[in-house]
């Protein structure tokens, strides 16, 4: 699977017997499939209507439904029946399905433009970050710079910070700036966290990329900039794309922040997924629908990132 | 030869007619990032300093600014509650990262016995990690619901006690350990993974001479596996405990420090502070005493990790 994960030692003497193999797989697939149901367990409950989804004892087998989701992009009104009556007859299936509970929609909810803000906040902090960090990490990697050493761990450091003691200030700056709430102060801010992992990261892959080639280029003519731009980019891109993905996942997650420094405008879907509340009370298919939307891209990163996982984690500290 | 000008020096002139010289392009490199850096985290963190000498209160603020000295600090640290909530906080971190390590290391002598689907269930055990925590505290809020959830259903289902009368979120006895086990369960397969990368690190040879020495699997697993995974180990344990030490976003969601204040993990009095009570002069301090902790502790822990490397 990966580079730490595929080390073959098919022809060595240690290799583990059939027995010995049949029980640790029978094991860690118990750990997984422990792993695994909660989150199916709320895949299925995006798709229960309401009621399945407060019954007791809980229902593994349901009529599925779309409520949930209906619920999760609709603002809806509780009406009376003799008003619901005189009502021309619904007109989509979403309608049909929200009137039956004696309800009329009266809007879409706010679900979209927080996951557009995710978006935004997401896809602008990771290509800033990305950006300001291959430049710093070519230099790391290429030339000698004073204190090296100390500007590296001093930008790592920045990330030792409780986020909720780094809020405080923060704020108070934003209140200044008029950045409070606000797409562009939460790029910013997700940019500044996301740029010490870039660092970290990109100077690691660049430094695989061996020297001559560059040296190559500059011996034929090249300038420094063209020498990055056509020998080393092209070498480094798979590393640029892993960064990224590790900063898109990074600001698509990040909660602390957004939940203390945005309250309308520029909320994401994390401080808002558990505040999606329905006609008396949580409405858990919904919070349900909203959290496997959210879920999906992550899953498909994991496992497009499967192979720089490890590095991505723990900063390039393990290499493998 | 123009005269005083030496070798190096004329070199690097010819090659700026070419472009930009390296030191240019070093400094022009990596001095956004710097003032990126500069501008949300130092000056931020400058400012946070200045404000823990003052009695700032942001409900208050039409007052004027007041340095109080070293009262906030004085405060935080006679209080007994902040040393309460810095202990529940220590006894979170050392459970939770024990138990991560262990399952985590487990997990990975497991995993690298490569049986047939080993990468399929790895990818599997990895997804609790890369989710939000915001995501992963709200679904365990349902999951653990006392009257609709599946957990209290399935503990009813097998021990008999009904599912009603516990409440894992909202109770003093188990709401600590619950997030503990959920803390654990999205990250003990972080701590795997890197056990994982020392498992692999170890050369077969090792293991070869070994069991040509005729060494029992309990002798190898503590004179090679063992040792050589430990620094490994170590670099988990630094990563999650800074991680705990600083958590905040799961128990917001899971109990919000409650019941009472028995899950209050610093970083919740810090937020309550900062953002409830507004007392912005008070929660700098704290948060500069956080900060020196954490900092502190991960230097020293780095220090001794290195000495383990070297060996």
């Amino acid at each position: 699977m990966t580079a730490v994960l595929t080390k073959s030692t098919a022809h060595s003497i240690v290799e583990a017997s059939p027995r010995a193999k049949a029980v640790a797989g029978g094991l860690v697939i118990l750990y997984a499939v422990i792993t695994i149901l909660p989150l199916l367990w709320i895949v299925a409950t995006a798709f229960k209507s309401q009621s399945d989804a407060i019954a007791y004892p809980p229902k593994v087998i349901f009529q599925p439904t779309l409520e949930g989701y209906v619920n999760l992009f609709t603002v809806r009104t509780r009406q009376t029946p003799d008003f619901i009556a005189k009502l021309p007859p619904p007109e989509t299936w979403y309608d049909k399905l929200v009137r039956r509970r004696d309800m009329v929609i009266a809007g879409p909810s706010k679900v979209v433009p927080r996951f557009v803000n995710s978006l935004i906040i997401g896809f602008g902090s990771t290509f800033l970050a990305v950006f300001l960090g291959t430049l710093a990490a070519y230099a790391f990697s290429r030339f000698r710079i004073p204190l090296a050493d100390d500007l590296l761990f001093f930008i790592l450091s920045t990330r030792m910070m409780p986020p909720v003691a780094v809020a405080i200030p923060i704020y108070l700056m934003y209140r200044q700036l008029n950045l409070t709430d606000t797409r562009l102060g939460m790029i910013l801010l997700y940019t500044a966290v996301n740029v010490s992992l870039a660092v970290w990261l990109l100077k690691g892959f660049i430094d695989e990329i061996p020297r001559e080639y560059e040296e190559a280029a500059l011996v034929d003519g090249y300038t420094r900039l063209q020498a990055l731009r056509k020998v080393v980019l092209p070498q480094a891109v798979t590393g640029i794309a892993a960064t990224a993905i590790f900063c898109l996942i990074f600001s698509w997650n990040e909660y602390a922040f957004a939940v203390l420094l945005t309250s309308g405008e520029a909320q994401t879907m994390p401080p808002f997924i558990p505040f999606i509340i329905g006609e008396g009370g949580q409405d858990w298919p919904a919070v349900a629908a909203a959290t496997t939307l959210f879920v999906v891209p992550i899953v498909l990163f994991t496992v497009l990132l499967r192979k720089h996982l490890l590095r991505g984690i723990t900063f390039g500290a393990v290499r493998k | 030869m123009i005269p005083g000008v030496s070798e190096p020096a004329k070199s690097r002139a010819t090659r700026r007619v070419r472009g930009l010289s390296d030191r240019t392009i070093a400094w022009l490199f990596v001095a956004p990032t710097i003032a990126l850096l500069l501008a949300i985290n130092i000056f931020p963190l400058v400012w946070m300093i200045r404000l823990s000498f003052t009695s700032l209160n942001l409900s208050m603020s039409y007052l004027p600014l007041r340095f109080v000295g070293l009262d906030n600090f004085t405060d935080i640290l006679t209080d007994e509650d902040v040393w309460i909530r810095l202990q529940t906080t220590a006894e979170f971190v050392i459970w939770s990262v024990a138990l991560q390590v262990v399952i985590g290391f487990g997990l990975a002598l497991l995993i690298n016995r490569q049986f047939r689907g080993h990468s399929f269930w790895t990818t599997i055990i990895l997804l609790p990690m890369m989710l939000s925590p915001a995501v992963v505290g709200n679904f365990w809020t349902l999951l653990l619901q006392p009257q609709i959830g599946p957990f209290n259903y399935l503990i009813s289902l097998f021990t008999g006690v009904p599912p009603s009368s516990f409440s894992m979120t909202g109770q003093v006895s188990l709401a600590p350990w619950t997030i503990v086990l959920v803390d654990t369960w999205m990250w003990a397969p972080y701590v795997m993974l890197i056990c994982l990368a020392g498992l692999r690190s170890i050369p077969d040879y090792i293991y070869e001479a070994a069991e040509v020495d005729r060494a029992s699997p309990w002798r190898q697993f503590w004179s090679i596996t063992l040792p050589m995974t430990v620094p490994f180990l170590m670099l988990a344990v630094l990563f999650r405990a800074i991680e705990n030490f600083k958590m905040f976003d799961m128990v917001n969601l899971l109990t919000s420090g409650g019941p009472g204040s028995t899950t209050e993990l610093v970083s919740i009095t810090l937020k309550r502070a900062a953002f409830e009570k507004w007392r912005t002069g008070y929660s700098s301090a704290l948060a500069i005493i956080l900060f020196v902790t954490v900092f502190g502790a991960a230097n020293i822990y780095v220090k001794a990790l290195n000495k383990v490397k070297q060996r």
